[in-house]
């Protein structure tokens, strides 16, 4: 066998080895990620006692782990910001997002802290190969309660599916904000919002920490 | 204005014609240009609402929660929502739905009887789904639009629309014609505590999800009627402002 030869065979089994890997990320579609990240995400909550007692630190790890990387905040953002967003600078659209993320995963955090024996119903999803925006529905089902809708809008990106906006009982909890920052934006510019964001994300903290 | 709504309930009737007469005429100075032309009128409402809820409502939820056990809160739940059950039918019909307005009344048939004058929910396991409908959005189906938002004392946020069908809406889903006063509002206070109750976990989450409050439910609750009003069937738009 010369050289050449055995690069080949080494390469056909670096490649071999690797595609299910490749194919995998490339496969798993926007609802079964959804599925796959819910499943997990409660599994923990379920199980985790701290989590259960509101311990903000774990609740944060844990979204930060495994939540987050499935979203695009920038692209929420943008949305929450509406038109604005084009005349913030690119160094304003960073602190923007960076502040608009650290006040949802708070509020997501918050969330999670509340579920109890809720179970989840996943609708099926239709969707074709060169769908590039997809919207997966899920239903949150509670005795007693009506049941609330949780849809999760996410694009296909290099990356794989991104999540770009949940709208929880048919209100999207990213353009809510858009009237709201709109405001800020009018009274003290993109730089009002942005100082008006990390007010608020400091002042949760601060009683976060007290409590 | 009495005499447009005679069986109301002497108990609200001047408060709830009060808020009706002046949401009818400031509704009137409703702009296309301005979403929300009462904001000084609502932002004032609005934090006296909260006030309210601080001092009052919301400690009596927290006791109703902290007092009565999981399984009797649910029992009273799906007790208040079997009486809406008949309402819920009846706008259905008037929205030209009567496949869901039959099954609405199966519920009631099924839950009033095998469920226990209504305790026990059997009926959507059985796969008849509640529904949620009103006359505000019976209304609005037909094409009524929805006016200016406007917060109401104690019943909080509505449109010039829901709250001209408040009056029809409280009537239906409260339609029990009980004669014995104090018994019909201790049902009353008890029925707005449990609802409020069921608010005492997410409140956190919005007190803490937003810069300005006010304006956070409002759009919430805008987006969500209009929801409710096309039964789902919304367009979302999804803009690019990165150029």
């Amino acid at each position: 066998m010369n050289f050449f030869n055995k690069l080949l065979t080494l390469f056909c089994l670096l490649a071999a080895g690797l595609m299910p890997v490749a194919q995998a990320a490339a496969q798993q579609g926007p609802d079964v990620l959804v599925r796959d990240v819910t499943n997990e995400v409660l599994e923990i909550v379920r199980t985790d006692k701290a989590i259960q007692a509101g311990d903000p630190q774990r609740i944060m790890a844990l979204v930060d782990a495994k939540v987050l990387p499935h979203f695009d905040f920038r692209r929420m953002t943008m949305l929450a910001v509406g038109p604005d967003w084009r005349s913030a600078s690119a160094e304003q659209q960073t602190r923007l997002t960076d502040a608009f993320r650290t006040l949802l995963v708070r509020t997501y955090s918050n969330a999670l802290t509340q579920y109890r024996d809720q179970t989840i119903d996943f609708k099926p999803t239709r969707f074709g190969e060169a769908d590039k925006r997809v919207q997966v529905r899920t239903e949150v089902r509670q005795t007693g309660a009506q049941p609330i809708g949780i849809d999760y809008m996410l694009e296909k990106s290099d990356a794989g599916w991104k999540v770009f906006d949940v709208i929880v009982a048919g209100v999207s909890l990213v353009t809510n904000y858009r009237s709201s920052f709109a405001q800020d934006v009018r009274s003290g510019g993109i730089d009002g919002l942005i100082k008006s964001l990390e007010a608020k994300n400091r002042a949760l903290e601060v009683e976060q920490q007290r409590s | 204005m009495n005499a447009r709504i005679p069986n109301f309930p002497a108990t609200l009737r001047r408060p709830l014609a009060v808020a009706t007469l002046s949401a009818l005429l400031l509704g009137g100075c409703a702009t296309a240009g301005n979403p929300d032309p009462l904001e000084g009128y609502n932002r004032a409402m609005f934090s006296f609402n909260e006030q309210v809820d601080k001092a009052v409502v919301k400690p009596v939820a927290q006791a109703y929660e902290f007092v009565l056990p999981d399984v009797a809160r649910t029992g009273f739940g799906n007790f208040i929502a079997n009486l809406e059950d008949p309402w819920i039918a009846i706008n259905n019909l008037l929205q030209g739905k009567p496949a869901d307005a039959l099954s609405d009344l199966m519920r009631f048939a099924f839950n009033s009887t095998f469920g226990l004058l209504g305790l026990i929910d059997i009926a959507t396991p059985m796969g008849l789904p509640k529904h949620d409908e009103d006359l505000g959005q019976t209304l609005g189906s037909w094409g009524v639009g929805e006016g200016a938002y406007i917060v109401l004392p104690f019943f909080g946020p509505r449109t010039v629309r829901d709250t001209a069908a408040l009056p029809a809406d409280y009537l239906g889903q409260n339609p029990w014609q009980i004669d014995h006063v104090p018994t019909r509002n201790s049902y009353t206070a008890l029925r707005f505590t449990h609802i409020r109750s069921t608010f005492l976990g997410t409140e956190k989450t919005v007190d803490e999800a937003t810069t300005d409050k006010y304006a956070y439910i409002r759009d919430f609750y805008l987006e969500q009627r209009r929801y409710k009003v096309s039964d789902g069937n919304v367009m979302r738009e999804y803009e690019d402002f990165e150029d």
